[in-house]
């Protein structure tokens, strides 16, 4: 079964942690990457650019109405997510409970309903 | 590739892979020269032809491939001069322990069941890892490494290829080796319509393995049921969605698009282990769908007979799973109301209370009681709940037809 692991980020939040603190969360992800990729749970995952980088795109009368900044403006946004394919559901929320984020924002965890690609 | 072809390697896998572990041990390594044997077989053979001892041929090519893997190896330089030292003869051992033998090897207690599942369908089944990938819509390399991990569980924890075990720990094993091929044939058959095409294969899988366990063990009952059950299962296949990948219910299928035959035999073989046989869950599973199977229309189901034989299974096998569907046929013998009773007990089980399923029944027995509003409102919150987009659909629709 797969599961979208999806990251939020506080900026606030990052930007009170220590260099330490921050270099930790990023050497958690390779970690957490080198184990999920070994035991065959990894699918893909990707990190995203900030919400001042995003666009809103609407078609109203077949014209595209394209707006700067994140649909919602909120404190949390998603910064990145982890594609799993896990035994269960409790399996998902362990490897969320892993994520290095998790210790200083929250990891949402949503079942995949219907999957296609080049690859699968 | 010829279905004849592929047909042959499927069969000729777990002999194979059993010579070379017998000759050379490492299962893991030996399951992996196979593999590329049997690649070897489906590129040349269509081509050049099936040679004339298909099986000594995948012998040789798998012990050559051991030796090049061996010889990256210079620790090993003498195993591999003792690979080439081996003349490959064709013993004729008992293939049919073999595949016992590798099914309980590749069921080992230390995998987890979807572990277990994609290993059998490599090891045993000789479907390659890009087709086991496929079926379980995953990347090759993501399959390609949770099968070597699995192996190495297997070493591991000491799991060997040697004779079945006995006694108390086969039976266990066995029941693990059934319910295994049970979630196969399972895979396979809850596929949506849409991912219907790859993952067909698996039920013909589950089928084609449970059919050579069978003939390994004629005179377990339990085999037999799995057997019969995922006969009277397929046998229904053709009538439970439409062509635009919408479901249809089993009252509203059209029966005459069952397939006779394979009704037919599930229909016997569930009854000669009904009366020769120890009783066991998947025999009353079996003759709960033989029941439906031999119902004319929905309208003559035999519900009070499915009733009793699910108030047998509660006892030997009580799950949630086997309450709901009590509940339904509860409901069709004595009233909607004596279903919706039993449904209760399942209101405080965590397990089930948020499942999709319940809310589903809730509905459909609602509807019977004519709660139109009750009925609509489980509907939608069984919708809400549904991971399958086909199901999703079809609870969307039964709460739009409820005006």
């Amino acid at each position: 079964m797969k599961y979208l692991l999806m990251i939020y980020m506080n900026d606030e939040t990052w930007a009170g942690l220590s260099t330490r603190e921050r270099d930790a969360v990023m050497a958690g992800h390779d970690e957490f990457q080198r184990l999920t990729r070994e035991s065959g749970e990894l699918l893909d995952t990707h990190a995203l650019g900030g919400p001042s980088t995003a666009a809103v795109v609407r078609v109203r009368d077949g014209e595209p109405v394209v707006t700067d900044g994140p649909f919602v403006e909120t404190k949390e946004y998603l910064a990145g997510y982890y594609l799993m394919d896990c035994e269960s559901r409790e399996r998902a929320l362990e490897l969320a409970a892993m994520i290095p984020d998790s210790r200083h924002n929250a990891t949402e965890v949503w079942p995949v309903m219907f999957s296609a690609g080049v690859d699968v | 590739m010829s279905t004849e072809v592929e047909g042959l390697l499927r069969e000729l896998a777990p002999q194979v892979l059993a010579a070379l572990v017998r000759r050379h041990g490492q299962f893991d390594a030996c399951e992996d020269a196979v593999q590329e044997a049997l690649l070897a077989a489906a590129t040349q053979w269509p081509v050049e032809g099936v040679p004339d001892n298909p099986r000594a041929w995948l012998v040789t090519v798998g012990s050559r491939r051991l030796a090049d893997l061996w010889r990256s190896d210079s620790a090993r330089r003498r195993r591999e001069e003792a690979v080439f030292a081996a003349e490959v003869e064709d013993v004729e051992v008992s293939a049919r322990d073999d595949t016992l033998t590798l099914l309980f090897l590749c069921c080992h207690p230390a995998l987890t069941p979807a572990s277990q599942v994609a290993l059998t369908v490599r090891a045993v089944g000789g479907l390659t890892t890009a087709q086991v990938a496929r079926a379980f819509l995953v990347p090759e390399a993501t399959m390609a490494q949770r099968i070597s991990r699995s192996k190495a569980k297997i070493k591991a924890a000491g799991g060997r290829f040697s004779a079945p075990p006995v006694g108390a720990e086969r039976v266990e094993r066995l029941r693990a080796v059934l319910h295994v091929l049970y979630l196969i044939f399972n895979e396979g058959y809850t596929a949506t319509a849409g991912e219907q095409l790859v993952r067909g294969e698996l039920t013909g899988e589950a089928v084609r393995l449970t059919r050579a366990v069978r003939e390994l063990l004629p005179a377990d009952g339990e085999v037999a049921g799995l057997l019969a059950l995922m006969l009277l299962t397929e046998a229904r296949g053709a009538a439970r969605s439409r062509p635009d990948g919408s479901l249809v219910p089993l009252a509203e299928q059209d029966r005459s698009l069952w397939d006779a035959a394979g009704i037919a035999e599930g229909v016997k073989l569930v009854s000669e282990a009904l009366s020769t046989t120890q009783l066991g869950p998947y025999q009353v599973q079996a003759a709960i769908a033989a029941v439906h199977a031999e119902a004319p229309s929905a309208a003559e189901t035999d519900w009070a007979e499915i009733a009793g034989l699910y108030a047998l299974l509660a006892q030997m096998a009580p799950n949630p799973m086997v309450t709901l569907n009590h509940a339904v046929a509860v409901a069709m013998v004595r009233g909607p109301e004596a279903g919706l009773a039993m449904l209760a007990e399942l209101e405080g089980d965590d397990r089930v209370s948020e499942h999709h399923r319940v809310a589903a029944v809730r509905a459909h027995l609602l509807e019977m009681a004519g709660d139109v509003v009750g009925a609509k409102e489980a509907y939608l919150a069984a919708a809400r709940l549904t991971l399958s987009m086909p199901e999703q659909r079809y609870l969307l629709g039964k709460a739009a037809d409820l005006a």
